[in-house]
């Protein structure tokens, strides 16, 4: 290993084994100490190290045993915490299942809208027309407030007696009594709907960058075969889209089935405990109640579950890639 | 008839605007309202009697909730955390795309696989180590776990693996060392990767809410997105003080965010790109 580091060092690049494709040019390479490019690692390394690979370990460590928080003894349970979660017997289960439920039915609901309304709107965006830099602007911003903030807010937009989204209804008469935070399906729709204002900018603006990518000599030539907006988004748009497509739709059902903050600030988990989401629960149980061994073992299941649909999505995309 | 089309046009995209800036509107007016005005049935649109009594309150603090402290540790740990984020992913991504050392692909392999893993996974252990180094309820643990993350140390590496080579190589040719290249070369060429990756970092903090909700404890050590939920809890209906939290933690990004826009947008679009 050292061998090769010196080797890299000296004066002719074809030494080099690892640079990117194709031979580098002779000259190219810079002399550098052996040690150099470690010391430029190593303070990203040091945090990366033990709030990123250390945790990831030890969180596994944690769901191995009954990790009390406030208790001196921590006794070794093996996988009991995560047999626990699969036997409908025991005090964890059924609410566990409840908010991994509550959590699925939010991806379900939210994804399929995070993914179609803010392509339509990048298509709407990528027309060129006077004031378009300040509408993209307008649609992003409440995309950089925080969860706090969104949750709060609505809470009090959605408020039942007092909000101004059922005066609003009621004075354009509709109905103005909808219990959005409290009833069902409102507050599911509420969710759904505020994290859809919140965050459509983010996914607009990384649909609206791969669209621009696309070659416009593609829809040059379209337009001389005389094909339709319908058939250019279809034939062009779309395909050309694929990578992006592939990376929102990941991200979303990873945001989505991340979504915390909403229902605490919003809902609060209402009606009974039917929005209280998996990460609720977890955070709930783990760094409230203390019992940290059970949670962490959640939070596994959790991340297992996600790394399956996240594959399973990959899968359909590249299956359909072959097709 | 291209007139009309135009008009049409415009009216849509207002409309849209409409949705999404009315709600914040809504939210600056009615921490001017008083609570009974804010709480009336139908609402007004405008307070009659327009009152600052909303930020008195929240400005006077009572040491259950001190917003103005809350506020400027929101300030001091966003900061703290863009700053120390750009020490450690510029040379760390600087390493990753100009060096070349053994175990490199392992590394970055490594860095990006994290990218994957949902944060919450990292919650508890985390936790249990912010605890061990004595952090817990203290603005440390806001300011350095955050900074692991691998988005600045990608970013920036995509950044630097576009920049020409060739004033590196002159730069050598004076006899500078790999140090100096990184100074005096690499980083002021990156001033706009740079601007970037320091707001979108001060952004992520400012904003980040489950975090600091479970490692604070104290009233003191609040920054504002946990202190908002405290507020929501502590004022019930007072909406106007509610309002005033919301809008003390969202007229600071906003603006940042009217200044910077360009950055941000271009920065979030191209983590898009990653894939």
């Amino acid at each position: 290993m050292v061998q090769e580091s010196v080797s890299t060092a000296g004066r002719t690049g074809p030494a080099d084994t690892t640079a990117g494709p194709g031979p580098a040019p002779a000259g190219r390479l810079r002399r550098v100490g052996v040690a150099t490019p470690y010391l430029f690692l190593a303070p990203y390394a040091l945090l990366f190290t033990t709030f990123v690979l250390a945790p990831a370990v030890y969180g596994f460590w944690v769901s191995l045993h009954d990790w009390d928080y406030l208790l001196s003894g921590k006794p070794f349970v093996g996988l009991a915490n995560y047999q626990a979660l699969l036997d409908s017997g025991s005090a964890v289960y059924e609410e566990f299942w409840q908010s991994m439920r509550a959590t699925g039915t939010f991806t379900l609901a939210s994804v399929p809208l995070l993914v179609t309304v803010p392509l339509a709107l990048a298509l709407l965006l990528n027309r060129s027309f006077p004031g378009r830099t300040f509408f993209r602007a307008v649609y992003f911003a409440p995309y950089v407030l925080g969860v706090a903030v969104i949750g709060v807010l609505w809470r009090f937009l959605l408020d039942p007696n007092l909000g101004a989204v059922n005066a609003l209804l009621g004075a354009v008469g509709l109905p103005d009594s909808t219990p959005w935070t409290t009833g069902l399906p409102w507050a599911w729709i509420s969710l759904v709907a505020v994290t859809v204002w919140w965050t459509i900018g983010f996914n607009a603006v990384i649909y609206l960058a791969g669209v621009q990518d696309i070659p416009r000599e593609l829809y040059e030539a379209a337009r001389i075969d005389g094909g339709g907006r319908w058939a250019e988004f279809r034939h062009i748009t779309l395909p050309g889209l694929r990578p992006v497509l592939v990376f929102v739709v990941i991200n979303t059902i990873l945001a989505s089935s991340n979504m915390f903050g909403q229902s605490l600030l919003i809902t609060q988990g209402a009606p009974g405990n039917e929005t209280r989401t998996a990460i609720m629960y977890i955070a709930q149980k783990g760094l409230r109640e203390y019992n940290m061994g059970s949670a962490a073992a959640m939070s596994y299941v959790l991340t297992l579950a996600l790394l399956l649909v996240s594959v399973i999505t990959f899968r359909l995309f590249r299956d359909r890639d072959a097709a | 008839m291209r007139k009309v089309r135009g008009i049409a046009w415009y009216t849509i995209l207002i409309g849209m605007s409409l949705v999404f800036i009315a709600p914040l509107v809504w939210m600056m007016i009615t921490s001017f309202k008083s609570t009974g005005e804010a709480t009336r049935v139908p609402p007004t649109l405008l307070p009659h009697e327009p009152t600052t009594r909303a930020y008195h309150d929240l400005f006077s603090g009572s040491s259950q909730t001190p917003v103005l402290r809350w506020f400027l540790n929101s300030l001091i740990a966003a900061t703290a955390q863009a700053t120390l984020i750009l020490v450690v992913a510029s040379m760390a991504a600087y390493a990753l795309a100009r060096l070349e050392f053994p175990g490199k692909r392992l590394v970055f392999g490594l860095i990006i696989a994290t990218l994957f893993v949902p944060v919450f996974t990292l919650i508890i252990p985390n936790f249990l180590i912010v605890d061990r180094l004595g952090w817990l309820d203290t603005l440390w643990a806001l300011i350095v776990p955050g900074a692991a993350g691998a988005f600045g140390v990608f970013f920036l590496r995509q950044f630097f693996l576009g920049l020409p080579r060739e004033l590196e190589e002159a730069a050598q040719l004076e006899g500078a060392n790999t140090w100096q290249i990184f100074i005096k070369v690499i980083l002021p060429l990156s001033k706009p990767a740079l601007a970037t990756l320091a707001v979108i970092s001060f952004l992520g903090n400012w904003n980040d809410f489950i975090w600091p909700v479970y490692v604070l404890f104290s009233p003191d050590t609040f920054t504002l997105p946990p202190g908002l939920s405290i507020l929501q809890g502590a004022y019930d209906i007072d909406y106007p003080v509610i309002m005033g939290g919301a809008a003390l933690a969202s007229v600071p990004v906003l603006i940042l965010f009217l200044i910077t826009q360009r950055y941000i947008i271009e920065g979030v679009s191209r983590s898009g790109l990653k894939g």
